[in-house]
């Protein structure tokens, strides 16, 4: 054993038994950055909702007599205008929604896929399972930016088809993940029992090994949400994410850098309601994986 | 067994304490441990999982966790090991005083050869070049009885058996033929009859070399077959020490002869195995007063409330007796037979 | 272990072949796409395509003739620019990209192993802290939002450095750009480095070799630093992967004309055969890449070996 503090230390300082739930709950509160991520993630959520809702403006207006002027309070223009008078705070919302909505149907496309396919090629063993997760490694070594790229150009630019791009790379993770845990509930006695007496191999499935991978299930997509916003900030900074009309934060990034010398803010804002997103995302990741693994270092 | 002899002792232990910082305060893994050992001696500790043993030998070393403290006095040639600067304490440690630890698939380094893992032992500390390192790890691989060293010794660790791993730690501590080994469990992980041969080698290069052990061990059959003296732990604290007919023959502590009674005997009409009832302590939850008192039939409320401290037990000591016997206990020595005897008669 | 190396190179071809007829097929299935002879392209670059992908005959033998001008490294002709072939346009922005990327990658994993070892051996202490923390700036923030915080520093407050452009032998243009790059995988092999090693170090192996009188200098390069290794190397596989994607985004904020830059040029001006032959190429890059991880990883653990 590892020269940490010996066993029957550590032992003794955990509380007498809970229900593993209530357990992650509260280990997860006692993550304080986990925890104030979770709050500012909702607060930007709800200001992108309700926001372009409250302002005068809308993303499109423009503005001939406050074009490309810096933050100010006068006619509630607290985030700037763009060179075409557009106000930036309501853009920046409404990209916030696109980018949001875009990383929330992603993520549940590749969850499902992810875990469907991760589930079936544990549960399956065999050939079945090696074909599936050589799949999956071939997958790995590609870089996923190109064939997003290639499957762009060649579909064009639909919103749909652009979840649908992003979340043909994000699925990976979680497949193997799920495969491996299905593995080892595979093995367990009550999967066997179930076998023995005769339940169909997919009831198996979806009533015995899906309920209990929820766990890892849940951490792997807090995991997932930021990879796939990022994903569709980087196509979108390089032009090929949503189209206009549509704007979101990666676009609102990419005319930001270009015009960075002369007006700062275009970038600031959108680039740091991005970061601040996607820190928030991992600290909750990170803190759902200390509160639900049990086998954390 | 050696006969003890009246020189001094190579390593004196003056109350020994070891304690943990965690986040729910501080915890206290050992209390106030103290021995002396003579050269060629082997000293005993024994206890169950959690009882301290381990982490005596590792603050012996200096080996402690990052949040564990030591302090007492650990006094070897006149310095305290505890106060040691690290350099200082390295010129000691693998020199004059080696360890062997419990699992030698773990202990062993994977990525590095077994002549490396040898060698450099003896190029630190003794300055021998690589060739001249080569043979003397040869030659104590030889004295561990490794069949063929020269063809082994290039190999890696996962390419030995169990056995012969330990073999390996054991060559490689004897190395610069150090004063005192300390042997944490070295023969738990392994098979009875490797076991018997690990401890038949042990006793032999003692013989050869004089090293003072200090072996840990759970095991009283080990204890009987190796040990001069013998060391009880319970709950970090020492609950009977003396020398080793002392302890198999006159035990005079309720958590010794329960130990002893515990032990399967193919003699006798016993039916049924006598186990102490309870479990041993959680570390950081300790009771006050004496530790056993939980499990202890004689116990009774000073013991909750009271650490005994130990002391030496008068007479019923033999006139060639090496070791005066100590234990830490509220009754006296005439109660805690007396009751054994009736439970005799009950059971 | 040149068996091994074998059987791994023989097993990465299935991949290639793989993503090669995936895309292949993509392009022609597609309705309006490239090969589509109902669309209307100039006459040059007509009788470009049809030299190079033999549009005339049927499906099956096109690909073989694919295949084969990919053997022998053609990787087809551009679909906008009758005057250039795409081996033509990779020629000229290979050698920018594999400047950056090959110098921000070895900076990046020395400086990385550097200080990860560094940080691991002071865990917990302010210095440690403050490594960790300027870590996750490289991995959380993204590289098109760092990538301009840095031109902002360095190039605007402080006019030090060019915002963007290139130059073979002006240096100045290529510290920022690789800055960036390097700023964003260092961050990663720091981090998994520090993990390691801070694991390795609390193993029993490791307090053995502390028994032994060692000090810590030999037990940290010799005894601890081999196996804190392996996680690292394992990690440069996907690592360089995911820092192409950043080197194109890198192309595209400095303007630097590299296969970033092609590529995505040649996805905004729908040059489905450059595409196309730009990202077998990457592939195959990648995929050589990832073997080439494996086999150090073999090489560092003696317990693969088989």
């Amino acid at each position: 054993m590892p020269t940490l503090i010996p066993k029957s230390v550590i032992e003794a300082a955990e509380p007498a038994q809970r229900s593993p739930w209530l357990d992650a709950r509260i280990r997860f509160m006692r993550n304080r950055a986990a925890v104030v991520s979770l709050l500012i993630l909702s607060c930007i959520v709800l200001a992108c909702l309700l926001g372009p809702l409250l302002l005068p403006y809308s993303y499109e207006d423009t503005d001939w007599n406050q074009m490309g002027i810096a933050p100010t309070l006068t006619g509630w223009h607290l985030f700037g205008t763009d060179e075409l008078g557009r106000d930036l705070l309501v853009r920046t919302l409404v990209g916030g929604r696109i980018s949001l909505t875009v990383g929330l149907l992603a993520t549940l496309v590749s969850v499902s896929l992810g875990v469907a396919w991760g589930a079936v090629a544990g549960f399956m063993g065999g050939r079945v399972d090696a074909l599936m997760m050589r799949i999956v490694d071939i997958l790995y070594a590609i870089p996923y930016l190109l064939i997003a790229i290639m499957m762009v150009t060649i579909l064009g630019r639909d919103f749909y088809l652009v979840v649908l791009t992003i979340s043909a790379f994000s699925w990976m993770d979680m497949a193997r993940v799920v495969r491996g845990q299905t593995l080892s509930i595979r093995s367990k006695e009550y999967v066997e029992a179930a076998r023995a007496i005769g339940v169909p191999t997919w009831r198996i499935i979806f009533s015995h090994v899906v309920p209990n991978l929820l766990g890892i299930v849940v951490i792997y997509t807090s995991i997932t949400v930021p990879g796939v916003i990022l994903t569709e900030s980087v196509l979108s900074f390089l032009g090929l994410g949503v189209q206009e009309p549509m704007t979101s934060w990666g676009v609102l990034i990419h005319d930001g850098a270009n015009v960075m010398a002369s007006s700062p803010w275009m970038i600031w804002f959108p680039g740091a309601a991005l970061t601040i997103t996607l820190y928030c995302a991992n600290f909750i990741g990170d803190g759902m994986r200390d509160a639900l693994d049990p086998k954390e270092r | 067994m050696t006969t003890p002899s009246p020189k001094a002792p190579v390593l004196q232990v003056k109350d020994l304490q070891v304690q943990f910082a965690t986040n729910d305060g501080p915890v206290y893994a050992v209390n106030g441990v103290s021995f002396d050992l003579a050269r060629g001696q082997t000293l005993g500790i024994v206890g169950e999982s959690g009882s301290g043993k381990s982490q005596t030998a590792l603050a012996m070393m200096g080996l402690l966790a990052r949040q564990g403290q030591a302090s007492g006095q650990v006094l070897y040639q006149g310095q305290n090991l505890l106060t040691l600067a690290p350099d200082a304490l390295n010129t000691l440690r693998g020199a004059h005083i080696a360890m062997v630890f419990q699992d030698p698939m773990t202990a062993l380094n994977p990525y590095l050869t077994v002549e490396r893992q040898m060698t450099e032992v003896l190029q630190w500390h003794k300055g021998l070049d690589r060739r001249a390192a080569r043979q003397r790890a040869l030659a104590m691989l030889d004295a561990v009885k490794i069949p063929d060293a020269a063809g082994r010794i290039s190999r890696y660790p996962h390419e030995f058996s169990g056995g012969m791993r330990q073999r390996v730690m054991l060559a490689m501590s004897l190395l610069c033929e150090p004063e005192i080994l300390l042997a944490d469990e070295p023969t738990t992980a392994l098979d009875v009859t490797v076991q018997a041969q690990i401890l038949a080698l042990l006793r032999e290069l003692q013989r050869d070399l004089g090293t003072a052990i200090v072996l840990i061990t759970h095991d009283l059959g080990v204890v009987a077959g190796v040990c001069d003296q013998v060391l009880v732990m319970y709950g970090g604290r020492v609950m009977e020490q003396g020398s080793v007919e002392h302890i198999f023959a006159r035990a005079a502590h309720p958590y010794t002869r329960g130990l002893l009674q515990a032990i399967p005997r193919m003699d006798g009409e016993a039916s049924s195995l006598r186990a102490i009832p309870g479990t041993p302590p959680l570390m950081a939850q300790l009771p006050s007063g004496c530790p056993f008192a939980p499990r202890c039939a004689l116990a009774d409320a000073q013991c909750s409330q009271e650490v005994p401290v130990l002391h030496a037990i008068a007479a019923s000591q033999a006139a060639d007796e090496p070791f005066v016997a100590h234990r830490a206990c509220h009754r006296t020595v005439a109660q805690v037979l007396h009751h054994e005897v009736l439970e005799a008669g009950h059971g | 272990m040149w068996k091994y190396t074998l059987r791994r190179v023989l097993a990465t071809v299935p991949a290639l072949l793989a993503v090669i007829t995936i895309c292949y097929l993509m392009l022609h299935a597609t309705p309006g796409g490239p090969f589509d002879t109902e669309r209307k392209v100039s006459a040059a670059v007509l009788a470009n395509l049809q030299a190079k992908y033999h549009l005339e005959l049927p499906l099956w033998q096109q690909y073989l003739y694919y295949l084969n001008s990919l053997l022998h490294g053609d990787l087809g002709a551009s679909f906008r620019y009758a005057d250039w072939s795409v081996n033509d346009l990779v020629a000229k922005a290979l050698p920018v990209s594999l400047t950056i990327g090959g110098l921000s990658m070895l900076m990046a994993v020395a400086l990385g192993v550097s200080l990860g070892i560094w940080a691991a051996l002071r865990q917990n202490s302010a210095a440690d802290y403050l490594l960790m923390l300027l870590g996750s700036v490289g991995t959380a923030v993204p590289s098109f939002v760092l990538g301009p915080v840095l031109v902002m520093v360095f190039a605007i407050w402080l006019p030090w450095l060019p915002s963007g452009g290139w130059s073979d032998h002006e240096l100045r243009f290529w510290v920022l750009p690789i800055a960036l790059l390097t700023l964003i995988n260092l961050s990663t092999v720091g981090r998994v480095m520090r993990g390691s090693l801070i694991e390795v170090m609390s193993s029993n192996f490791i307090r053995t070799a502390r028994a032994k009188g060692l000090p810590m200098r030999i037990v940290v390069l010799r005894h601890a630093i081999r196996p804190a290794l392996l996680p690292v190397v394992s990690v440069l596989g996907p690592l360089a992967i995911s820092s192409m994607t950043a080197a194109v985004v890198t192309e595209t904020l400095f303007s630097i004309p590299g296969l970033g830059k092609l590529i995505v040029n040649g996805a905004s001006n729908r040059d489905y055969t450059l595409v196309l032959g730009l990202v077998i190429l990457v592939t195959v890059v990648a995929v050589l890449l990832n073997l080439l991880v494996d086999l150090a990883y073999a090489y560092l653990d003696p317990k693969i070996r088989y």
